[in-house]
Protein backbone atom coordinates (compact mmCIF):
# COMPACT_ATOMS: atom_id res chain seq x y z
CA UNK A 1 0.00 0.00 0.00
CA UNK A 2 2.87 2.36 0.92
CA UNK A 3 4.51 1.82 -2.47
CA UNK A 4 1.22 2.47 -4.29
CA UNK A 5 0.61 5.77 -2.47
CA UNK A 6 4.22 6.87 -3.08
CA UNK A 7 3.73 5.91 -6.74
CA UNK A 8 0.54 7.97 -7.04
CA UNK A 9 2.06 11.06 -5.37
CA UNK A 10 5.23 10.82 -7.45
CA UNK A 11 3.12 10.41 -10.59
CA UNK A 12 1.19 13.60 -9.71
CA UNK A 13 4.49 15.45 -9.14
CA UNK A 14 6.00 14.09 -12.33
CA UNK A 15 2.97 14.88 -14.47
CA UNK A 16 2.78 18.41 -13.00
CA UNK A 17 6.46 18.89 -13.76
CA UNK A 18 5.92 17.82 -17.36
CA UNK A 19 3.02 20.28 -17.80
CA UNK A 20 4.57 23.26 -15.95
CA UNK A 21 7.95 22.87 -17.66
CA UNK A 22 6.46 23.00 -21.16
CA UNK A 23 7.64 19.49 -22.11
CA UNK A 24 4.02 18.73 -23.09
CA UNK A 25 4.20 21.25 -25.94
CA UNK A 26 5.69 19.67 -29.10
CA UNK A 27 6.16 23.16 -30.57
CA UNK A 28 8.40 24.04 -27.61
CA UNK A 29 10.28 20.72 -27.81
CA UNK A 30 10.88 21.26 -31.52
CA UNK A 31 12.01 24.86 -30.91
CA UNK A 32 14.53 23.50 -28.38
CA UNK A 33 15.83 20.91 -30.83
CA UNK A 34 15.99 23.47 -33.67
CA UNK A 35 19.46 24.77 -32.80
CA UNK A 36 20.12 26.13 -36.30
CA UNK A 37 16.90 28.13 -36.35
CA UNK A 38 15.04 30.28 -33.81
CA UNK A 39 16.43 28.32 -30.85
CA UNK A 40 14.43 28.25 -27.61
CA UNK A 41 16.79 26.96 -24.88
CA UNK A 42 14.00 26.65 -22.25
CA UNK A 43 14.07 22.86 -22.11
CA UNK A 44 17.72 22.96 -21.13
CA UNK A 45 16.43 24.48 -17.89
CA UNK A 46 14.04 21.55 -17.42
CA UNK A 47 16.92 19.11 -17.36
CA UNK A 48 18.97 21.56 -15.28
CA UNK A 49 16.19 21.92 -12.70
CA UNK A 50 15.61 18.17 -12.54
CA UNK A 51 19.30 17.36 -12.13
CA UNK A 52 19.82 20.16 -9.59
CA UNK A 53 17.26 18.45 -7.33
CA UNK A 54 17.84 14.77 -8.10
CA UNK A 55 21.65 14.59 -8.23
CA UNK A 56 22.44 15.84 -4.69
CA UNK A 57 19.63 13.77 -3.12
CA UNK A 58 20.92 10.70 -4.96
CA UNK A 59 24.58 11.12 -4.05
CA UNK A 60 24.17 12.46 -0.51
CA UNK A 61 21.20 10.39 0.67
CA UNK A 62 20.05 7.54 -1.56
CA UNK A 63 23.45 6.14 -2.52
CA UNK A 64 24.52 5.90 1.13
CA UNK A 65 21.55 3.69 1.98
CA UNK A 66 21.40 -0.06 1.40
CA UNK A 67 17.66 -0.07 0.90
CA UNK A 68 14.75 2.26 0.20
CA UNK A 69 12.54 3.49 3.07
CA UNK A 70 10.00 0.73 2.31
CA UNK A 71 12.73 -1.88 2.89
CA UNK A 72 13.09 -2.82 -0.78
CA UNK A 73 16.33 -2.92 -2.70
CA UNK A 74 16.98 -0.15 -5.21
CA UNK A 75 15.96 -1.38 -8.64
CA UNK A 76 18.29 0.61 -10.83
CA UNK A 77 19.86 -0.94 -13.88
CA UNK A 78 22.84 -3.17 -13.08
CA UNK A 79 24.12 -3.24 -16.65
CA UNK A 80 26.97 -0.78 -17.15
CA UNK A 81 28.05 -1.79 -20.64
CA UNK A 82 27.55 0.54 -23.60
CA UNK A 83 26.55 -1.76 -26.46
CA UNK A 84 25.06 -1.61 -29.93
CA UNK A 85 21.55 -2.24 -28.63
CA UNK A 86 21.71 0.82 -26.36
CA UNK A 87 23.13 3.03 -29.12
CA UNK A 88 20.63 1.87 -31.75
CA UNK A 89 17.74 2.21 -29.31
CA UNK A 90 18.72 5.73 -28.29
CA UNK A 91 19.12 6.75 -31.96
CA UNK A 92 15.70 5.32 -32.93
CA UNK A 93 14.09 7.03 -29.95
CA UNK A 94 15.77 10.33 -30.86
CA UNK A 95 14.49 10.12 -34.43
CA UNK A 96 10.95 9.53 -33.19
CA UNK A 97 11.25 12.34 -30.64
CA UNK A 98 12.49 14.79 -33.27
CA UNK A 99 9.80 13.73 -35.73
CA UNK A 100 6.79 14.78 -33.63
CA UNK A 101 8.16 16.37 -30.44
CA UNK A 102 6.58 13.80 -28.11
CA UNK A 103 8.34 11.49 -25.66
CA UNK A 104 6.71 9.08 -23.17
CA UNK A 105 6.51 11.40 -20.11
CA UNK A 106 4.69 14.30 -21.77
CA UNK A 107 2.32 11.87 -23.48
CA UNK A 108 1.24 10.39 -20.13
CA UNK A 109 0.90 13.88 -18.62
CA UNK A 110 -1.28 14.94 -21.58
CA UNK A 111 -3.76 12.03 -21.36
CA UNK A 112 -6.17 14.06 -19.20
CA UNK A 113 -6.63 16.54 -22.05
CA UNK A 114 -8.36 13.83 -24.12
CA UNK A 115 -6.60 14.76 -27.37
CA UNK A 116 -6.96 12.19 -30.16
CA UNK A 117 -3.40 12.88 -31.31
CA UNK A 118 -2.09 11.83 -27.90
CA UNK A 119 -4.08 8.57 -27.94
CA UNK A 120 -2.91 7.75 -31.47
CA UNK A 121 0.69 8.40 -30.43
CA UNK A 122 0.30 6.25 -27.30
CA UNK A 123 -1.25 3.34 -29.22
CA UNK A 124 1.55 3.45 -31.78
CA UNK A 125 4.16 3.73 -29.01
CA UNK A 126 2.81 0.62 -27.29
CA UNK A 127 2.95 -1.22 -30.62
CA UNK A 128 6.57 -0.16 -31.01
CA UNK A 129 7.36 -1.33 -27.47
CA UNK A 130 5.77 -4.72 -28.17
CA UNK A 131 7.77 -5.05 -31.40
CA UNK A 132 11.00 -4.22 -29.53
CA UNK A 133 10.17 -6.86 -26.94
CA UNK A 134 9.82 -9.43 -29.75
CA UNK A 135 13.15 -8.33 -31.12
CA UNK A 136 14.76 -8.68 -27.68
CA UNK A 137 13.44 -12.26 -27.59
CA UNK A 138 15.35 -12.94 -30.79
CA UNK A 139 12.21 -13.13 -32.95
CA UNK A 140 13.60 -11.19 -35.95
CA UNK A 141 16.85 -9.54 -37.09
CA UNK A 142 17.36 -5.77 -37.49
CA UNK A 143 19.55 -3.91 -39.99
CA UNK A 144 23.08 -3.25 -38.56
CA UNK A 145 22.32 -5.19 -35.36
CA UNK A 146 21.24 -8.57 -36.73
CA UNK A 147 19.37 -10.92 -34.45
CA UNK A 148 19.46 -10.10 -30.75
CA UNK A 149 21.68 -12.33 -28.60
CA UNK A 150 20.84 -12.40 -24.92
CA UNK A 151 24.53 -12.24 -23.94
CA UNK A 152 24.60 -8.56 -24.87
CA UNK A 153 21.68 -7.84 -22.58
CA UNK A 154 20.03 -4.43 -22.80
CA UNK B 1 13.72 33.34 -28.51
CA UNK B 2 10.37 35.09 -27.99
CA UNK B 3 8.92 32.04 -26.21
CA UNK B 4 11.86 31.61 -23.84
CA UNK B 5 10.47 30.52 -20.46
CA UNK B 6 13.36 29.62 -18.15
CA UNK B 7 11.49 29.99 -14.84
CA UNK B 8 8.60 27.67 -15.56
CA UNK B 9 11.06 25.27 -17.19
CA UNK B 10 13.27 25.34 -14.11
CA UNK B 11 10.31 24.93 -11.72
CA UNK B 12 8.80 22.07 -13.74
CA UNK B 13 12.20 20.44 -13.99
CA UNK B 14 12.67 20.69 -10.23
CA UNK B 15 9.35 18.85 -9.76
CA UNK B 16 10.56 16.08 -12.08
CA UNK B 17 13.78 15.76 -10.08
CA UNK B 18 11.87 15.79 -6.78
CA UNK B 19 9.49 13.09 -8.00
CA UNK B 20 12.37 10.90 -9.18
CA UNK B 21 14.24 11.34 -5.88
CA UNK B 22 11.17 10.63 -3.71
CA UNK B 23 10.22 7.56 -5.73
CA UNK B 24 13.72 6.14 -5.42
CA UNK B 25 14.26 7.04 -1.77
CA UNK B 26 10.86 5.82 -0.55
CA UNK B 27 10.21 2.86 -2.86
CA UNK B 28 13.52 2.06 -4.52
CA UNK B 29 11.99 2.53 -8.00
CA UNK B 30 13.31 4.34 -11.05
CA UNK B 31 11.01 7.06 -12.45
CA UNK B 32 11.72 6.19 -16.06
CA UNK B 33 8.43 6.66 -17.86
CA UNK B 34 9.06 4.35 -20.81
CA UNK B 35 10.16 1.63 -18.37
CA UNK B 36 7.11 2.12 -16.15
CA UNK B 37 4.76 1.92 -19.15
CA UNK B 38 6.37 -1.13 -20.74
CA UNK B 39 6.66 -2.74 -17.29
CA UNK B 40 2.85 -2.79 -17.09
CA UNK B 41 2.86 -5.43 -19.81
CA UNK B 42 5.41 -7.76 -18.24
CA UNK B 43 4.34 -10.32 -15.68
CA UNK B 44 6.11 -8.97 -12.61
CA UNK B 45 3.60 -9.50 -9.88
CA UNK B 46 4.68 -6.93 -7.29
CA UNK B 47 5.52 -4.24 -9.78
CA UNK B 48 2.14 -3.73 -11.44
CA UNK B 49 0.21 -1.67 -8.86
CA UNK B 50 2.77 1.06 -8.17
CA UNK B 51 3.36 1.48 -11.90
CA UNK B 52 -0.36 1.85 -12.55
CA UNK B 53 -0.64 4.28 -9.60
CA UNK B 54 2.25 6.36 -10.93
CA UNK B 55 0.80 6.56 -14.45
CA UNK B 56 -2.66 7.35 -13.05
CA UNK B 57 -1.10 10.18 -11.04
CA UNK B 58 0.57 11.49 -14.18
CA UNK B 59 -2.67 11.46 -16.15
CA UNK B 60 -4.54 13.16 -13.28
CA UNK B 61 -1.97 15.90 -12.62
CA UNK B 62 -3.64 18.12 -15.21
CA UNK B 63 -6.79 18.32 -13.06
CA UNK B 64 -4.77 19.53 -10.06
CA UNK B 65 -3.16 22.26 -12.15
CA UNK B 66 -6.26 23.46 -14.00
CA UNK B 67 -7.75 25.32 -10.97
CA UNK B 68 -4.51 27.36 -10.97
CA UNK B 69 -5.17 28.16 -14.64
CA UNK B 70 -2.30 26.01 -15.83
CA UNK B 71 -3.44 23.98 -18.81
CA UNK B 72 -2.16 21.86 -21.69
CA UNK B 73 -1.05 23.80 -24.76
CA UNK B 74 -2.96 23.63 -28.01
CA UNK B 75 -1.10 21.05 -30.08
CA UNK B 76 0.47 22.02 -33.38
CA UNK B 77 -1.22 20.32 -36.34
CA UNK B 78 0.80 17.38 -37.55
CA UNK B 79 -0.06 14.72 -40.14
CA UNK B 80 -1.44 11.55 -38.55
CA UNK B 81 1.15 9.48 -40.39
CA UNK B 82 4.05 11.26 -38.66
CA UNK B 83 2.34 10.88 -35.27
CA UNK B 84 2.01 7.13 -35.91
CA UNK B 85 5.57 6.78 -37.19
CA UNK B 86 6.98 8.87 -34.32
CA UNK B 87 5.02 6.88 -31.73
CA UNK B 88 6.29 3.57 -33.09
CA UNK B 89 9.91 4.76 -33.16
CA UNK B 90 9.67 6.18 -29.64
CA UNK B 91 8.17 2.93 -28.32
CA UNK B 92 10.67 0.74 -30.14
CA UNK B 93 13.71 2.89 -29.37
CA UNK B 94 13.02 3.38 -25.68
CA UNK B 95 12.55 -0.36 -25.16
CA UNK B 96 15.72 -1.19 -27.11
CA UNK B 97 17.72 1.60 -25.46
CA UNK B 98 16.22 0.85 -22.05
CA UNK B 99 15.01 4.37 -21.32
CA UNK B 100 13.85 7.77 -22.50
CA UNK B 101 14.37 11.41 -21.56
CA UNK B 102 13.42 10.70 -17.94
CA UNK B 103 15.18 7.41 -17.18
CA UNK B 104 18.40 8.28 -19.00
CA UNK B 105 18.17 12.09 -19.05
CA UNK B 106 17.34 12.60 -15.36
CA UNK B 107 17.99 9.50 -13.22
CA UNK B 108 20.82 8.10 -15.35
CA UNK B 109 22.60 11.43 -15.77
CA UNK B 110 22.13 12.19 -12.07
CA UNK B 111 23.77 8.85 -11.22
CA UNK B 112 26.60 9.63 -13.70
CA UNK B 113 25.82 6.35 -15.52
CA UNK B 114 28.00 5.86 -18.58
CA UNK B 115 25.15 4.12 -20.44
CA UNK B 116 22.74 6.98 -19.75
CA UNK B 117 25.23 9.69 -20.69
CA UNK B 118 25.85 7.87 -23.99
CA UNK B 119 22.13 7.36 -24.62
CA UNK B 120 21.26 10.99 -23.82
CA UNK B 121 23.94 12.37 -26.16
CA UNK B 122 22.76 10.04 -28.95
CA UNK B 123 19.02 10.67 -28.68
CA UNK B 124 19.55 14.43 -28.38
CA UNK B 125 21.82 14.41 -31.45
CA UNK B 126 19.40 12.22 -33.45
CA UNK B 127 16.46 14.48 -32.56
CA UNK B 128 18.42 17.64 -33.45
CA UNK B 129 19.35 16.13 -36.85
CA UNK B 130 15.73 15.15 -37.58
CA UNK B 131 14.48 18.64 -36.66
CA UNK B 132 17.23 20.16 -38.82
CA UNK B 133 16.13 18.06 -41.80
CA UNK B 134 12.48 18.92 -41.12
CA UNK B 135 13.30 22.64 -41.06
CA UNK B 136 15.26 22.39 -44.34
CA UNK B 137 12.38 20.54 -46.00
CA UNK B 138 10.01 23.20 -44.78
CA UNK B 139 7.87 20.81 -42.75
CA UNK B 140 8.41 22.49 -39.40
Amino acid sequence: MFTIIVGLICGLLFGSGMIISGMVDPAKVTAFLNISGDWDPSLMFVMGGALAVFTPIYHLVIKKRGRALNGEKFSWASNTQVDGTLIAGAAVFGIGWGLAGFCPGPVMASLGGGSLTIFIFLASMLTGTAAARHYLRGAFPLPFLGRYKSSSSA
Amino acid sequence: MENFSPWSALAGGALLGLSAAVLMLFSGKVAGISGIISGLFTRQKNEFSWRLAFLTGMALSLFILQPFSIDLPELIKQPVISIIAAGFLVGFGTRLGNGCTSGHGIIGLGRFSKRSITATVIFMAAAVIVVFIRSRLGVL
